[in-house]
């Protein structure tokens, strides 16, 4: 499927180049690479469909530039995926999600002092200094916009239990700004467990949440995937009304359901997937402007609400 | 009492022990409705691990069974949602649902089954190769994204595993159903002791005139059709799968029969012992999250020892009495 995308993408581009002609010459034929991590999850689903997206819409509009993309399940084949770019097709550029900081470091280095331009999306590498541009969402803002909410929207004596991701730096880096913003407030927060970013686990965490504390004022689910887990577990303990949920990222059924102004779901904090169009776009940029292309472009968290939910919602995406 | 129910009484000690604990650390472990969520949660994992005890004790292993879940639950979604339109918002595209999970779940069993019996290869290698199948599938069938049943539908099928009689749910019921029906089997029929004695000596089987083919087919055929059942009552919980659904069920289910006392090896098949295996790694979970005794890095930590705990246990009162 993603391949197929690609090659019609691949070969649209390739005729496009021959039916504009002679203005192009063959040597100045752009390679980018593009390398992924694979849709395991709705968050990653949503970035892979946005970059074939942005790949296809760029391969129409620049018809000189050629893009590789795949995608990897493990830091170990992601590895193997950037060492064949820069083997058999000879990439000038590379925009790559590292899969981990620690063991794409060195490969991402490498490439770097082949002379390629390197993009670097969301999660940095180990070493400061190697990319020539970095992308990322802002893990801290998306933990305070939310921490922000819970803050200025609950009663002084709330009580409030938090799920939290996959235990990794970035979790940390929301959890703990979360924290600070609510830190000082007679908010109190009775629990925060792992459900790993994951509908089931998600429900199965709040099933016990609820079997726990006979009082939660409201849910920070710190994502859509794990906002519908404890959405279904709420409402099989019939409990709907007592509490609210904000989950995060901008899954669409989650907008969808503040635009239709759902008492449960009052607001949901951005963290967009669509993040990789604008490391894919601007590593373009870098080859056919002027426009300098370098350094950091942080992307910041807002906050959806219902008067601006339509302008978060993709109904294309499958995220 | 015969000396040997000692060490069968393992697992069941172990449980009873968890049950306590979990009572004494917070009262509300013992809830009707806490109950009713470790049951119902223990359900799917349980009715694989039943089908897992005759393909263990068989001698075979299938580490298909988690992706194969999240693959039917896909291919179920995407016919009740196909079937919308036609048939209507009934328990007729429901039942159509359900006839493709338990249909689609037959035929990947009997796909596994066969390749180990007739091609010859390795169940763990079959089994290896087809969990990445399904896997993958189920990913591009979702378009990396999460199939979703359509909302009208959801609403009427939800009751199949909210619902029941009083508090005791149906994916309640049905796990015990299964579990009965396969103790029995596997006790006191002639499938069953069939399944034994392949897993203990095969060769020595296939001389008794046992058609040692056709019954690891069956093995394997009955595991697909109750990752089937389990799909049927796994969609109405969130409506919806995706490539992280089903994750390590494998491994929970391969996990579960050993706690209870099968052998990996093959031989010996305990369907009771897996129902008891099962409830305690869902139990470790729910006290887990209940009781905040350690940090939740450490849950999978915890998990681990209690699992090679139980089978530490039973190992060395075994090797004691054959001392």
């Amino acid at each position: 499927m993603k391949r197929r995308t690609l090659m019609k993408a691949t070969a649209l581009a390739l005729s496009l180049g021959m039916v504009s002609g002679a203005a192009l010459a063959q040597d100045d034929k752009v390679v980018i690479g593009v390398s992924i991590p694979s849709a395991t999850h709705g968050f990653m689903g949503g970035l892979n469909w946005h970059a074939q997206d942005t790949i296809t819409r760029l391969g129409e509009a620049y018809p000189n530039i050629e893009f590789v993309l795949s995608t990897a399940g493990d830091a170990a084949k992601q590895v193997n995926d950037i060492e064949d770019m820069m083997a058999t097709r000879n990439i000038d550029g590379l925009v790559v999600l590292p899969f981990e900081s620690e063991p794409l470091t060195a490969p991402v280095a490498a490439v770097k002092d082949a002379g390629k331009f390197v993009t670097v999306v969301d999660r940095g590498l180990s070493q400061e200094g190697i990319e020539d541009l970095y992308v990322a969402g802002d893990n801290a803002a998306f933990g305070r916009v939310a921490g922000q909410y819970f803050r200025d929207n609950l009663e002084a004596g709330s009580k409030i239990v938090v799920l939290r991701g996959i235990p990794t730096t970035l979790d940390n880096e929301r959890v703990e700004a979360f924290q600070a913003a609510l830190e000082g407030s007679d908010v109190e927060i009775l629990d925060m467990q792992h459900g790993n970013w994951n509908r089931d686990d998600a429900f199965t965490v709040m099933q016990d949440y609820l079997s726990k504390y006979p009082e939660i004022d409201a849910v920070w689910a710190a994502d859509d995937d794990m906002a519908i887990g404890v959405l279904e577990a709420i409402s099989a303990a019939g409990r709907n009304e007592e509490m609210w949920v904000i989950g995060g990222a901008g899954m669409k059924e989650i907008v969808q359901r503040i635009m239709d102004k759902d008492p449960q779901l009052p607001v949901n904090v951005t963290y967009p997937p669509a993040l990789i169009s604008s490391a894919i776009e601007m590593t373009a940029l870098n080859f056919v402007s002027n426009a300098p292309m370098t350094g950091r472009f942080i992307i910041g968290s807002q906050l959806i609400t219902p008067e601006n939910a339509e302008n978060f919602f993709y109904p294309d995406s499958p995220f | 009492m015969k000396r040997i129910d000692l060490h069968l009484l393992g697992p069941l000690v172990a449980l009873i022990a968890l049950v306590i604990l979990g009572a004494l650390l917070n009262s509300a472990f013992l809830a009707p409705a806490n109950i009713t969520n470790v049951l119902a949660r223990s359900a799917f994992i349980g009715i694989i691990a039943v089908g897992m005890t005759f393909v263990i004790t068989a001698g075979g292993l299938d580490l298909s069974v988690g992706s194969m879940a999240a693959f039917l639950a896909g291919v179920t979604i995407i016919a009740m949602n196909a079937a919308l339109p036609g048939v209507g918002e009934n328990w007729g595209t429901i039942l159509i649902g359900m006839g493709v999970a338990i249909l689609g779940g037959i035929i990947a069993g009997t796909v596994n089954g066969l390749l180990i019996t007739k091609a010859r290869i390795e169940p763990f290698i079959v089994t290896l190769g087809t969990m990445g199948i399904f896997r993958s599938l189920v990913t591009w069938l979702a378009d990396g994204g999460t199939l979703s049943l359509e909302y009208g539908l959801r609403t009427l099928y939800r009751p199949v595993y909210y619902g029941g009689i009083g508090w005791i749910t149906w994916p309640i019921i049905v796990f015990a159903i299964v579990a009965i029906l396969g103790e029995w089997t596997m006790r006191h029929s002639r499938f069953g002791r069939h399944v034994e004695a392949i897993g203990s000596n095969d060769r020595v089987a296939r001389y008794s005139a046992i058609d040692v083919n056709r019954v690891k087919l069956l093995t394997y055929l009955l595991l697909g059709l109750l990752v089937g059942l389990a799909t049927v009552l796994y969609v109405p919980r969130l409506g919806s799968a995706s490539g992280s659904t089903g994750v390590l069920w494998e491994l929970e289910a391969i996990a579960a029969v050993i706690i209870g006392g099968t052998a990996l090896k093959g031989g010996r098949g305990r369907v009771w012992g897996t129902v008891i295996g099962v409830l305690i790694l869902s139990l470790i979970d729910n006290i887990l999250n209940l009781a905040d005794l350690v940090s939740p890095y450490l849950n999978g930590a915890i998990q681990g020892v209690i699992i090679v705990l139980a089978v530490v246990l039973q190992r060395e009162k075994r090797t004691a009495e054959e001392r």
